[in-house]
């Protein structure tokens, strides 16, 4: 086991080191010149000329690439040229906001698209089937930024029930922070939900055609046990993978709903950096999402090589 | 009795408790006023660091931390006399020595976005505490203008100094709140300053400033309560929120600019192209717009036309230079004239809604007169690049404006200016530009921009199609807003009421 886990470890190194070239050199794929646009509207061309000194803009590719990665290597991700706050303070500042984000959607996906699915198996072929579907068909085509629209104007403008938007912290006032968040959460599981629902409906469909579930039906046993107890179980399987793919995605941070919505994540911190050319940002926060990525990964096989004792030996 | 008097004590320092809250369409950059580069992050400015002068709604100099300034014989130097009493946040006391201070730091610091703005400026000289003068290496009549805007704000020397190029992230100033907490694209908090020298004219405890980019998201922010103010309110909202009484809206007609700039030499693209190579055909262009019914159709009516880098309101509007009316038939002969019946261009236009709107208006009508414009839609960052290295034909730019004229027409139009993207240069132009900044008679430097918008109208190295409103949109109850072309939201003597 000692050395599958020095194997794997041995391969995050190299893993790490193709991330972080491929992140540094995607951004030089962008088009337009950093400094240009770092330097506003007037573009006075002494600070063009110095942010280019600043950034070594003017030299050569491998050698912004040592300067940023022997940086990165001391732990400094550099700066936010943009507000001047340094990388690794920004990450910490929305890291938790993302996590709660992406946990409550996919607490909200996993309710409403493992119920819908199971009752549209359970229910093959009858009107509760059709909703399920016509739900699950809803959710996927429906874009978020529309429904987050709709959803403002109706619970925070309309019925005045929820703020239009903006983000509050838990432990400044839980429940204005819930209040803020369980629309986006809603919107962004809304739409995963209906991708679980199909999913758990046919693994449902599967498992209640085979023929353990037969034998528990003729011992007579109640159908909820039937259904919850041994099909539910085992037809969770490949939900439960989607559904952690699923919270990888969320943790990378969802775009358009926190622009909607005014979430300070992930998703409008990279973007927002893209577009005004803030390299240090998109750089230190892809790569620390890349190690998330890939710690969570290593983690995943480690406990899969714990549970299984077949792969120990 | 006096429970009464314990009530209304209590209300009246619940209204002294209370909060404004702003939403701004996009989140502001460095808060450092020597390095700052946004439109946005101006607003936020407006009520941390208070300036040497400042503009009223007819855009005339004003005092504010300097209580009036008079130039010597030959205009080369401008003498300030300071206003008493004033502190900055940290307690420091502000007097010439920080005047001089805050104006050689502009210049000095590295990746000033102020240097060029004092260009002229060759040295500062504290007279006494109350007496700064400002010595030019040339008459430069727009530097009372730029000390209305950042290049006039006021910081702390001592915190300056202290946090060095990371003063932004803590600004310590001398306005009439203090930095309180930001929390990037989330939020800017700023605290009243108890020892602010005008503090009867500030009636909130705290101004949160919340960056909303989506402006229909900005909008439902105000209707459902939680905002008490939002700028630039989208002109499709304006119909719907009229109607409700619990809002009102304010229009301010910009300081700035959109046009469409063409590239007459600034590459060989320029030759390559008859737009570019031929007079006649930016004429038979120009002719087939209709800024009108651009304004009405792209700008829901929310602009005014215009055709020079002033709008027509402004005291230097040439008046001579009128806006061209909309004529196909002769668009159709001037081309005939120039050998070019259906001249093809590429419009290279930012991602953002207004500019692709009025791209596709120009493309439609343009066409009706023969010509084939290609819309190509370039993120703006791209688009900027292009621009300077002259990888374009025609592109649709907004400027945000500046106070004095020169600050929107030499950076763009004389030989050297750095944003010239259009590659114009005419000497006379050049002169004429040049005389207006050294002349300080008003009078005088409107005939020196006559000049100016004589040539650039028959040479056309930009369109000038209209300038926009800035439109504010707030509740009911908030009043003392003062409306300044600049787009700035004054924080003096707005109260809740």
């Amino acid at each position: 086991m000692l050395n599958y886990l020095l194997q794997r470890l041995a391969t995050i190194v190299p893993t790490l080191f193709f991330v972080s070239v491929l992140i540094f050199g995607l951004q030089q794929l962008l088009p337009g010149d950093p400094a240009i646009a770092l330097a506003g509207e007037d573009r006075d061309p002494n600070v063009v000329a110095f942010l280019r000194a600043k950034f070594h803009l003017d030299e050569p590719l491998p050698l912004r690439y040592w300067y940023w990665l022997s940086g990165v290597l001391h732990g400094d991700l550099g700066d936010s040229v943009r507000i001047q706050k340094p990388v690794t303070e920004l990450i910490v500042e929305k890291l938790p906001v993302t996590i709660q984000l992406a946990t409550m959607a996919i607490l909200i996906a996993l309710v409403i698209g493992i119920s819908a699915g199971v009752i549209s198996a359970v229910k093959k072929d009858t009107w509760w089937d059709y909703a399920a579907n016509v739900f699950a068909l809803w959710g996927l085509s429906t874009p978020n930024f529309w429904l987050g629209i709709l959803l403002i104007l109706l619970f925070a403008v309309q019925l005045g029930w929820l703020p239009a938007s903006g983000y509050v912290s838990p432990f400044e006032d839980l429940r204005a922070n819930l209040a803020a968040m369980i629309m986006p959460a809603f919107v962004l599981g809304n739409a995963f939900a209906a991708v679980l629902m199909r999913h758990t409906r046919s693994a449902m469909l599967q498992v209640l055609s085979s023929d353990y579930v037969r034998t528990a039906r003729a011992k007579g046993l109640d159908e909820r046990v039937v259904v919850l107890k041994h099909a539910l179980r085992n037809a969770l399987i490949p939900i439960i993978t989607l559904g952690a793919l699923g919270l990888g995605e969320l943790l990378g941070g969802a775009v358009l709903t926190e622009q909607v919505f005014t979430i300070p994540g992930f998703g409008k911190l990279i973007v927002d950096a893209v577009f005004n050319r803030d390299y240090s940002v998109v750089q230190g926060v892809v790569l620390f999402t890349a190690t998330v990525y890939i710690t969570l990964n290593l983690l995943a096989d480690l406990a899969y090589f714990l549970v299984n004792p077949r792969l120990r030996h | 009795m006096k429970c009464l008097a314990l009530i209304l004590t209590a209300v009246s320092s619940l209204a002294g408790a209370q909060t404004l809250r702003i939403g701004l369409a996009e989140d502001p950059d460095i808060l450092d006023p020597t390095l700052a580069r946004t439109f946005v992050g101006r607003i936020v400015f407006a009520g941390l660091c208070d300036k040497l002068l400042d503009l009223d709604e007819k855009l005339n100099i004003v005092p504010q931390l300097a209580t009036s300034y008079e130039w010597s014989a030959d205009n080369k130097t401008l003498t300030l006399k300071l206003r008493s009493g004033v502190t900055f946040h940290d307690g420091e006391k502000f007097d010439a020595q920080a005047v001089k201070f805050n104006l050689e730091r502009h210049k000095s610091m590295q990746g000033s976005n102020r240097r060029g703005e004092l260009a002229v400026v060759s040295s500062v000289d504290a007279v006494d505490p109350s007496t700064v003068r400002i010595n030019l290496s040339a008459p430069f009549a727009p530097l009372l203008a730029v000390l209305t805007d950042r290049a006039g704000m006021m910081v702390s020397p001592k915190a300056a100094q202290a946090a060095g190029e990371k003063f932004g992230a803590h600004p310590v100033c001398s306005g009439p709140f203090r930095f309180a907490e930001r929390v990037a694209q989330d939020r800017i908090v700023l605290e009243r300053f108890a020892n602010y020298w005008n503090k009867d004219a500030i009636h909130f405890q705290r101004i949160v400033y919340l960056p909303i980019v989506d402006a229909t998201v900005r909008l439902a922010n105000l209707r459902s309560g939680q905002l008490d103010f939002i700028e630039r309110l989208a002109p499709s909202d304006v119909p719907a929120l009229k109607s409700d009484s619990r809002f009102k809206i304010d229009r301010i007609v910009e300081i700035g600019y959109q046009g469409i700039t063409i590239n007459t030499g600034k590459s060989e693209l320029a030759q390559k192209n008859p737009l570019g190579r031929d007079a006649r055909v930016r004429e038979a262009f120009e002719l087939a717009l209709d800024r009108d019914a651009i304004v009405k159709v792209a700008m829901e009516g929310e602009a005014q036309v215009g055709n020079q880098w002033v709008a027509p309101n402004n005291r230097y509007y040439a008046k001579n230079v009128p806006i061209p009316k909309r004529n196909v038939a002769r668009a159709k002969e001037l081309l005939k004239q120039a050998g070019v019946t259906n001249p093809s261009f590429t419009l290279m236009t930012p991602t953002t809604s207004d500019a692709q709107r009025v791209a596709q208006v120009v493309q439609a009508m343009a066409k009706e007169a023969g010509f084939d414009v290609k819309i190509q839609s370039t993120e703006f960052a791209t688009s900027l690049n292009l621009a300077d290295k002259g990888q374009f034909e025609a592109y649709v730019l907004a400027w945000s404006g500046r106070a004095d004229p020169d600050g929107n027409l030499q950076t763009f139009i004389a030989c050297k200016g750095p944003l010239n993207s259009s590659g114009y240069c005419v000497p006379e132009v050049d002169e004429a530009i040049e005389k207006a900044r050294t002349t300080l008679d008003p009078a005088q430097r409107a005939k020196y921009y006559e000049v100016v918008a004589t040539h650039v109208a028959r040479e056309r190295p930009i369109i000038y199609l209209y300038h926009r409103n800035w439109l504010w949109a707030h509740s009911a109850k908030l009043t003392g807003l003062r409306t300044v072309p600049d787009g700035m939201v004054r924080v003096q003597g707005l109260q809740m009421k």
